[in-house]
């Protein structure tokens, strides 16, 4: 998975990685993000049955957190309804940059199995914050989260961080 | 309204300390997205206002323009921690509708299946709530558990959560090969378990402490309120519906109602409203054991019920004896195929009315250990 097995390849002696500090960087960060400890709905407790013994979620050195100010990225595992959007906006722009959202189950990805009838549901977690990683199921097995973890990770190893706007061709 | 604010008024005129401040709808601690406006009095809790909606799916008006089993999922997502027992009040309410006799072999499927959810509920309750009181160890234990049970009913019904395994006269799918085995190997991890619990935390001195004496719930406030399950049993009223008014085939098995009893603390208590969690447990084991002896292994597992139910101009009542408590379907059918009415009794809704009455008092601390202890799913409270 990148940096470290280059040590493999040992440069002049070993112990040498040659590389970007960009990707040193998006290395740390993508193997220590915090989340947002933020159960909605039934997506939740499959979430909780990741965090127990069989599937282990700290392995990809996650830790919950309480407040979102210390969060790199927030889980909205269920139903977001429209009582509750405005919150879910308010926690997001509580969270500092650089930040990311897991979009987990049918409902925050489309309004699910609300989509037709719900009158109280929002179609899409996706219209009123940006989601980077969307995990289908209703609700999506554990496995099916280690899969949208990993995305997440591969989405933050490949991010720019210097000359961001230049490289993007903004200006 | 009026009121509350000329308390605020008056308060401020006093300079006290009272204060207002909000809990949730974002806390780790409030099992959900349930907002607790609490006022204090320094630590001390002086009123505690329950605002819902934050997950209101609109079930009842949903249910509508479905079908009559096109429902059944959707009853899933009421409760989805007891996704089995929920299903079963509605689908014996259709039953009783369409007057169908279902075989003898779905009756103790469902049985099984039932307690084996409520095993699973019950583990999730005492984990977040020993969660709620700081020991961590209990949750990951009974998550470990809780894994094989999930594993049996997912062999069965072919999901992990929302099962969608009721059917109205049966069931979707057959028992597997080695299904007796599971179940029994299953109840022999979740008494060992138990027994580890029950000294790591149950009677661990630190955990009695901070449960034991908080949150008294005295039996006429409880009944009162139309509290049901363990909430109303750890106050020491002996009320379940598999025993007082047995649906299904309960009435064939040997198992004992477990009330609190006031070992530690008071009858009434938080402690003791989990101490009956972890006593039905080891009842649900009971019934499970029976019921697999009793079992008729052959047979097929539907009645003959045609596929698309068309419900005669009637309504009914059916409950059932739910982990959180009572859980009841009352059902209008008016010849079509979809209902004119469905009107869901949430058991956690109702037991959650209690806290403004128990909480008064005790530190704020206290408040949600006994939020805890009540065991809510904000999917049923809310609908």
């Amino acid at each position: 998975m990148g940096l470290l097995n280059r040590l493999d390849d040992p440069y002049e002696g070993g112990g040498i990685v040659l590389g970007k500090v960009e990707e040193l960087l998006n290395w740390g960060r993508s193997k220590s993000d915090w989340y947002l400890h933020f159960g909605l709905a039934c997506c939740a407790i499959e979430f909780m049955a990741m965090n127990a013994s069989h599937f282990d979620f700290m392995r990809f050195g996650t830790i919950p957190r309480t407040s979102p100010r210390q969060a790199d990225f927030i889980m909205i595992t269920g139903t977001v309804t429209f009582k509750m959007a405005d919150r879910i906006k308010v926690l997001y722009e509580q969270m500092a940059e650089p930040k990311y959202v897991i979009s987990v189950g049918s409902c925050s990805n489309s309004g699910g199995p609300y989509w037709e009838h719900g009158y109280h549901v929002l179609k899409g977690v996706d219209r009123i914050i940006p989601v980077d990683v969307y995990i289908p199921g209703c609700p999506p097995r554990p496995e099916a989260f280690e899969e949208g973890m990993m995305k997440l990770q591969e989405k933050i190893n490949q991010q720019a961080i210097f000359n961001k706007r230049k490289r993007l061709g903004i200006e | 309204m009026s009121e509350k604010k000329r308390l605020d008024l008056e308060y401020s005129q006093l300079d006290s300390d009272r204060m207002r401040i909000n809990v949730g709808p974002q806390h780790p601690s409030t099992h959900g997205v349930l907002r607790l406006e609490v006022e204090v009095d320094g630590e001390i809790v002086t009123e505690v206002v329950p605002h819902l909606g934050y997950l209101h799916r609109s079930f009842e008006k949903h249910c509508e323009s479905m079908t009559y089993q096109q429902i059944i999922p959707y009853i899933d997502r009421m409760d989805y921690i007891s996704a089995m027992n929920s299903e079963w009040p509605y689908v014996m309410a259709l039953e009783k509708m369409l007057d169908i006799k279902v075989p003898e072999k779905v009756e103790y499927l469902r049985v099984i299946v039932a307690e084996l959810n409520r095993i699973a509920n019950h583990q999730i309750a005492v984990a977040t709530f020993g969660l709620d009181a700081g020991a961590f160890t209990p949750f990951l234990f009974y998550f470990r558990d809780r894994e094989f049970i999930i594993w049996i009913l997912e062999k069965l019904s072919g999901a992990r959560l929302l099962y969608n395994y009721f059917r109205v006269g049966g069931m979707a799918a057959d028992i597997y090969n080695g299904f007796r085995e599971d179940c029994l190997s299953v109840i022999e991890k979740v008494r060992k378990t138990n027994a580890e619990v029950m000294d790591l935390l149950i009677y661990n001195r630190i955990f009695i402490q901070r449960t034991a004496n908080v949150g008294i719930l005295t039996p006429d406030v409880a009944i009162n309120y139309a509290c049901s399950g363990p909430v109303l049993r750890g106050s020491g009223v002996a009320y379940d519906l598999r025993r007082n008014e047995p649906y299904s085939i309960y009435d064939r098995f040997d198992f004992d109602i477990p009330v609190g009893k006031g070992e530690v603390g008071v009858v009434g208590d938080c402690w003791n409203r989990n101490m009956v969690r972890m006593h039905e447990m080891e009842q649900s084991c009971r019934i499970i054991e029976q019921a697999l002896e009793q079992m008729p292994m052959e047979g097929d597992v539907k009645a003959n019920v045609p596929r698309r139910i068309k419900v005669p101009k009637s309504e009914v009542y059916m409950r059932a004896e739910n982990p959180k408590g009572e859980v009841g379907f009352y059902v209008v059918g008016n010849g079509t195929d979809k209902p004119e009415r469905l009107k869901a009794r949430g058991a956690s809704f109702v037991n959650l009315s209690v806290i403004p009455e128990i909480s008064k008092g005790y530190m704020f601390a206290d408040l949600i250990l006994i939020l805890g202890s009540i065991d809510i799913v904000l999917g049923e409270v809310d609908r």
